[in-house]
């Protein structure tokens, strides 16, 4: 599918640029090439469509329908893929919960929410079928479905309402499934068009200067360091390698279009997927920042509590992942 | 008579650039407003919004979890 972009990198670099095969330089200018095309390609048309998804399909019909609904433990599912399909920018994430928690939504459902969106988002899953094909990033979104359900059933369990900070928990008593109609903006698709297509040039401005550079990065690495390199430290039977990678990559923070590249080259040195995809997972899903922001809703106790639960989650998943593949 | 219009954003570039956008067509139109910028999470929460940033006039709520363009901000201002 992306033959016609690797005959054009090379016919830029070996033909126009005239560098031999199997230069450092060369084959780090040929990766580039190649994936910042393909990437930008797939980049437009995922963020195009889901634009087109979440102009659609608000924040506040999810609300509504979750408190409305007896779901019998399946709402942690739907609120899982929900989170996977709507992304919000990180500063929403106070009033999406304080909104969660007064619309009447259990606290393990709202945390279920909190941790996919950030996990699954649309950019990753664009850049996820073009670095590593369509089986992985099915693998992939799946993993991180299961991830936000299973850390928000077990944190729904560990009974976590009393260390909540006290405003949140007077909004927790007074939460009165208030419900309120959805008002819907009542636009044709003529009228959405060019919100949607802004929207879309905004995203790309955003965050192309990251892919650019997480490019840039995989490049350099591609060409220059040795096939075996991360292998002889982190190769499959290296058992501590997921969790190091994992706490590694939580104070770090990047968005997934960022990371994504540098992944890739990770991967094709030697390390297994498991455990880069567990490193993209934590670099991308748990943040300072984010923990700053919580601050104003969780006590440091509950925030460490979900750091941790969720941290064990990818953990085990960067296992489970590289013991599938 | 003077509208209010309000801005709810904790601060992010999203809420930065409806602020620019906002104050920009107010003075672009000489419209008769008074822009106030809500930061304190719990004044956005009165609103009862979920995303940010939001744009509020007269205490009613217009836009919410996205940054409007210039035409549909004047819009709402005639």
């Amino acid at each position: 599918m992306f033959d016609w972009i690797q005959n054009i990198a090379d016919w830029l670099v070996y033909d126009v640029l005239n560098l031999n095969k199997g230069q450092h330089l060369a084959e780090a200018l040929n990766f580039f090439v190649y994936d910042t095309t393909k990437i930008l390609i797939l980049l437009f048309v995922v963020i195009f469509f889901m634009g087109i998804v979440n102009s659609y399909f608000p924040i506040d019909k999810v609300k509504n329908y979750l408190s409305r609904n007896k779901l019998y433990g399946l709402e942690y599912l739907m609120a899982s893929i929900f989170g996977a399909v709507t992304p919000f920018c990180s500063c929403s994430s106070v009033p999406l919960f304080i909104g969660f928690v007064r619309g009447g939504i259990p606290l393990g459902v709202t945390f279920t929410f909190l941790i996919t969106s950030p996990l699954v988002n649309e950019v990753a899953i664009g850049l996820f079928v073009g670095l590593f094909g369509l089986k992985t990033t099915i693998i992939y979104v799946v993993s991180g479905v299961l991830l936000g359900t299973i850390s928000g059933i077990i944190l729904q369990n560990l009974k976590l309402e009393c260390y909540l900070t006290p405003w949140v928990k007077e909004v927790l008593v007074s939460a009165q499934r208030e419900q309120d109609i959805f008002q819907a903006e009542k636009q044709t698709f003529k009228q959405r068009l060019p919100i949607i297509w802004t929207e879309v040039v905004k995203i790309l401005k955003g965050i192309i200067p990251y892919v650019l550079v997480g490019i840039a990065i995989g490049g350099l690495m591609h060409g220059y360091i040795p096939e075996d390199f991360f292998e002889k430290y982190m190769d499959k039977d290296n058992l501590l390698a997921v969790p190091v990678a994992t706490i590694l990559a939580v104070p770090m923070y990047s968005n997934a279009s960022g990371i994504l590249p540098v992944v890739q080259v990770l991967v094709s040195k030697g390390i297994p997927l498991g455990t880069a995809i567990a490193f993209m997972m934590g670099v991308v899903g748990l943040s300072l920042p984010e923990a700053m922001l919580l601050k104003k809703v969780m006590t440091l106790k509950l925030i460490a509590i979900f750091f941790g639960v969720v941290t064990l989650c990818i953990i085990i998943s960067g296992y489970l992942f590289n013991i599938i593949l | 008579m003077t509208k209010v219009i309000k801005i709810l954003g904790t601060g992010c570039p999203k809420c930065q650039s409806m602020t620019g956008i906002v104050q920009d067509v107010v003075s672009e139109n000489n419209i008769d407003a008074k822009i106030e910028k809500v930061e304190d999470i719990m004044e956005i929460m009165k609103f009862n919004i979920m995303t940010t940033p939001a744009l509020v006039i007269d205490d009613e709520i217009k836009i919410k979890g996205r940054v409007p363009s210039k035409e549909e901000v004047l819009a709402f201002l005639n």
